[in-house]
């Protein structure tokens, strides 16, 4: 049952990112990226970690996606874009890519055979608390780390988005 | 954990067809009581009390013309309107309505309830933005920057009630408050969840995306027939999901003496929602800035005050 449904959400993956990749809509793309997202999350919660797959949902599903969503129609450039996406999608712009994502599956492959599939059988449910444990013990750094890079990108953004007082009536109210 | 599966079964398809019909059924009772606080009947010709008026409109709904717009993104216009019917759906399935009903007990049921919620912002935005008609993107964007906003006080304000009960399982929450409610204790987070909860769910006074005196009828100004009813009815279930929420979260669930859990259950919960229709016919819409000011600069505090007061009482009390 298991398995039935981890190939299923695997298959769903797999397809729904090529299609981000090849898709000439942006908004499409970005789409086809959120179910790829759902997808890895019932994957997730299929091996024992329910925990993280809600936080793909709601972080990377639902805030991120939506912002990229969100910033494409501000730009809103309709059908430019589309034809602009087409011709960067021809044939002679793929070959590369190809390539490079060729080496990466032969290597996965040699991973895959050369007999590393220790403990695949064995689900290990981690929930909140581990999580938060290990978040605050084993990896407290990077924690620290990353909140002061998120520090700074808020200082910078609250920089970028300050009010230069201009003395007119029309001042948003007062506070 | 021997459940006969006819009961289970009961237990999915009676909650899904009491959700639908009780937020069917709401918009006639929402149109009596407006009615009734402005002084004027509401819709009471078809049936006793009006009470056939949610089947009226559903056959004009049904029989209305399925127009999609011929500059519209089509498969992304269908997409729209179904994303927050299911979402709100299956935000249902972990809500635990009495100890035997409730369709699943699941660890994670408050944050499964939160991503359902950030994947219903997608119905508003998409619907927005395959309509390719200003006023419907104007009432996207404004969806999208309203409700990523509210979802974060949202969130926060919750987590109060995670640290006292010390779990994410809406069932051990509800347990957890045989004591005593978490009305009072989590004073702050309920009214910040509340508010926020109007702006999830896009009621008066916070519905700016589809504001009628500027945006025409904001992200479903293209919508017609029965897509439009599904907005409209999605409306209706958020506002009957964030009751029902707020009832398990703050107010005991189904805890309650005398009366039967399920009683119980209903009658926080139709209280909460009166509350929302109350707050609709009393208050005018603030305007868009206004609204995300007060969001960043009163409640992101708020609630991140009540989740630091909050840790601190614990850690005090040990």
């Amino acid at each position: 049952m298991t398995a039935v449904i981890f190939y299923i959400s695997a298959a769903t993956a797999t397809v729904a990112t090529a299609m981000v990749i090849s898709s000439r809509n942006a908004v499409h793309a970005l789409l086809h990226l959120i179910v790829s997202l759902l997808a890895i999350a019932v994957i997730f919660t299929l091996y024992g970690a329910p925990f993280a797959a809600a936080l793909e949902v709601i972080v990377y599903a639902g805030a991120i996606m939506v912002l990229m969503i969100f910033v494409i129609m501000m730009l809103n450039q309709g059908d430019a874009a589309v034809d602009q996406e087409k011709a960067w999608l021809a044939p002679k712009n793929w070959y590369g890519p190809a390539l490079l994502t060729a080496i990466l599956l032969v290597q996965l492959l040699l991973l895959i055979f050369s007999g590393a599939e220790e403990s695949a059988q064995r689900i290990h449910y981690i929930g909140p608390t581990e999580v938060g444990i290990a978040l605050f013990s084993h990896y407290i750094l990077a924690v620290e780390l990353a909140s002061m890079l998120l520090l700074a990108g808020l200082v910078g953004a609250f920089h970028l988005a300050r009010h230069k007082r201009i003395e007119t009536s029309e001042a948003p109210d007062a506070d | 954990m021997t459940v006969p599966i006819w009961i289970t079964l009961l237990n999915i398809f009676g909650i899904l067809a009491a959700a639908v019909l009780l937020a069917a059924l709401l918009t006639w009772g929402e149109r009596r009581l407006l009615g009734l606080w402005q002084d004027r009947p509401g819709p009471n010709r078809v049936g006793p009390f009006g009470l056939l008026q949610v089947v009226a409109d559903m056959i004009k709904l049904f029989f209305k013309e399925d127009f999609v717009p011929r500059f519209a993104d089509v498969p992304v216009f269908i997409l729209a309107p179904a994303v927050v019917m299911a979402t709100m759906l299956l935000s249902f399935a972990v809500l635990p309505i009495s100890p035997t009903i409730g369709v699943i007990d699941l660890n994670i049921g408050l944050l499964f309830i939160l991503a359902m919620s950030s994947m219903a912002v997608y119905s508003v935005i998409l619907g927005g933005y395959a309509s390719n008609n200003k006023y419907a993107l104007l009432g996207g964007l404004r969806a999208a920057a309203q409700t990523v906003s509210y979802e974060v006080f949202m969130g926060l304000s919750l987590m109060g009630v995670v640290m006292l009960s010390g779990s994410f399982n809406l069932r051990e929450i509800v347990s957890a408050q045989q004591d005593g409610w978490y009305l009072l204790p989590q004073f702050i987070g309920f009214v910040v969840f509340f508010i926020a909860g109007i702006a999830e769910s896009h009621r008066l006074p916070f519905d700016l995306p589809e504001a009628e005196h500027e945006l025409t009828a904001g992200f479903h100004t293209e919508y017609s027939g029965m897509k439009f009813g599904i907005f409209f009815v999605g409306e209706y279930l958020s506002v009957i999901l964030i009751s029902a929420l707020i009832t398990t979260l703050f107010l005991g669930g189904w805890l309650g003496p005398w009366l039967p859990p399920l009683v119980w259950f209903s009658l926080k919960t139709a209280f909460l929602v009166l509350l929302f229709i109350l707050l609709r016919a009393a208050l005018p819409r603030p305007r868009y800035d206004q609204l995300m000011q007060f969001g960043w600069k009163v409640m992101l505090p708020l609630s991140l005050l009540n989740l630091l007061v909050t840790a601190g009482a614990l850690l005090w009390i040990g």
